[in-house]
């Protein structure tokens, strides 16, 4: 991790909790669809919110941002250009809120491989989760099951504990993969400071 | 290093600015706040950017929180307006910025929120816009009022308007509440009060502009965000161990 700097004139305006009535403002009719309904390869990324009682959150909001199958992003900071994905329609972002039972599902397209310092970072979504009772939201990261030799070799999960980085994996599914998100306790997600 | 260029950007991490998860006070961390320390994240690429929404986002009435049903809602109306900034001050263009709040009697139209105040049937409560290329952004709506919650014994959450905003990178994401000046609830409030410094809180709280109010119709509150500013060094030259 880089050191900071002396603060220059403006300070960062604090997080605050997005409450009980996120609902209100933040989901949208195709939030949850990264790429359309229907779009050849997608799979479904969904899971379960618990907390430290291992009682589903059932007024959580999920946001992901991923690569594209290439493992690019269509943003000018990319360094690579920012170019469009090859899939009709890809957002990269989805937003799902999680309904009483603490699920949310995503429609999306897995994304590639995308460039680290000194090789690759296996496929992954950077996720955010906002809740009444999270002061601040949480990032975690989703990856994929099937994908053994690039996780080996990924520094995030490399940096993390061992016994750890199973919480960051998701599990296969009929349709795609699982992600559950456990906010405290035995299992509990690793949780990023980005 | 392999020399490969990765990315001339890199957000600084502020330090004592957002609250804690576990603030005992607000008692709905107990069981939400993770137990175990956060784990460093260095920022990459998926880090680095994020999603650029467009005008197809929003739409043309979005702004107006007064004008989504066939009459106007009750309360005081104002016009809510700022900037989107960097710590450096320079400016978020294109940055979504998304609204959410209670009515002018501090009920939100909401399933579980049923304290009995009434629901405005011409008010919603939700915004979003984009700013413009200076980071500027405005809204109109009506102030919305305090309301008590479970918290601890008579507990009174300050009038807030819910603001949410992406700017330029997944890491520039927040979430955070803009307050009213002088309020009297500030000090009973776990949520306000969980940011642990003072001068920080003040940056919650929006400041009344007279000049921004608009004669015969409407007061006036300005609220600037500032979000995660850029390092100056490239991200390369951080490392000095290679």
């Amino acid at each position: 991790m880089t050191t900071d700097g002396p603060t220059d004139s403006l300070g960062v305006t604090p997080g605050q909790t997005a409450g009980p009535f996120l609902h209100i403002g933040l989901p949208y009719d195709d939030a949850p669809y990264v790429v359309p309904e229907g779009t050849p390869g997608a799979i479904r990324v969904h899971g379960t919110v618990v907390d430290g009682a291992g009682t589903p959150v059932s007024d959580a909001l999920v946001e992901i941002w991923q690569a594209d199958p290439d493992g690019r992003f269509e943003h000018p900071d990319d360094p690579r250009g920012a170019i469009p994905a090859r899939v009709q329609g890809f957002r990269g972002f989805g937003r799902c809120p999680t309904d009483e039972a603490g699920h949310y599902a995503f429609v999306t397209v897995k994304p590639g491989r995308v460039p680290a310092e000194n090789g690759w970072q296996a496929p992954h979504l950077d996720v955010a989760v906002f809740a009444r009772g999270l002061l601040h939201h949480l990032v975690t990261r989703a990856y994929f099951p099937d994908e053994a030799d690039d996780n080996a070799h990924d520094p995030v999960l490399a940096a993390l504990p061992p016994d750890r980085r199973e919480t960051l994996v998701a599990v296969p599914d009929a349709d795609g993969v699982r992600f559950d998100i456990r906010l405290q306790g035995d299992h509990e997600t690793v949780f990023f400071l980005v | 290093m392999t020399g490969q260029r990765l990315s001339v950007v890199r957000y600084r991490v502020p330090t004592g600015v957002h609250p804690p998860y576990d603030y005992p006070d607000y008692h709905s961390t107990r069981l939400r706040a993770p137990s175990r320390p956060l784990e460093v994240l260095p920022q990459r690429l998926t880090e680095l950017t994020g999603p650029v929404f467009g005008s197809d986002r929003v739409g043309e009435l979005d702004d107006d929180l007064t004008a989504h049903h066939p009459g106007e809602p009750l309360g005081q109306r104002i016009v809510v307006s700022g900037r989107v900034l960097e710590e450096d001050g320079r400016p978020v263009p294109g940055a979504l910025v998304e609204v959410w709040q209670a009515n002018a009697a501090g009920r939100y139209r909401h399933v579980v929120d049923n304290w009995p105040a009434p629901l405005d049937p011409n008010f919603t409560g939700a915004g979003r816009t984009l700013t413009d290329g200076d980071g500027r952004y405005r809204f109109v709506t009506i102030k919305p009022g305090a309301y008590p919650w479970h918290n601890h014994d008579n507990a009174w959450r300050p009038a807030h308007i819910h603001f949410s905003l992406f700017g330029r990178s997944f890491t520039q994401r927040l979430v955070t509440q803009m307050y009213f000046p002088d309020d009297p609830l500030f000090g009973q409030d776990p949520i306000f009060n969980s940011v642990p410094d003072p001068a920080a809180r003040q940056r919650m709280i929006s400041r009344y502009v007279h000049e921004r109010t608009q004669p015969h119709w409407a007061l006036a509150f300005e609220f600037d965000i500032v979000l995660r500013g850029r390092a100056a060094t490239p991200f390369e030259e951080d490392d000095d161990d290679d």
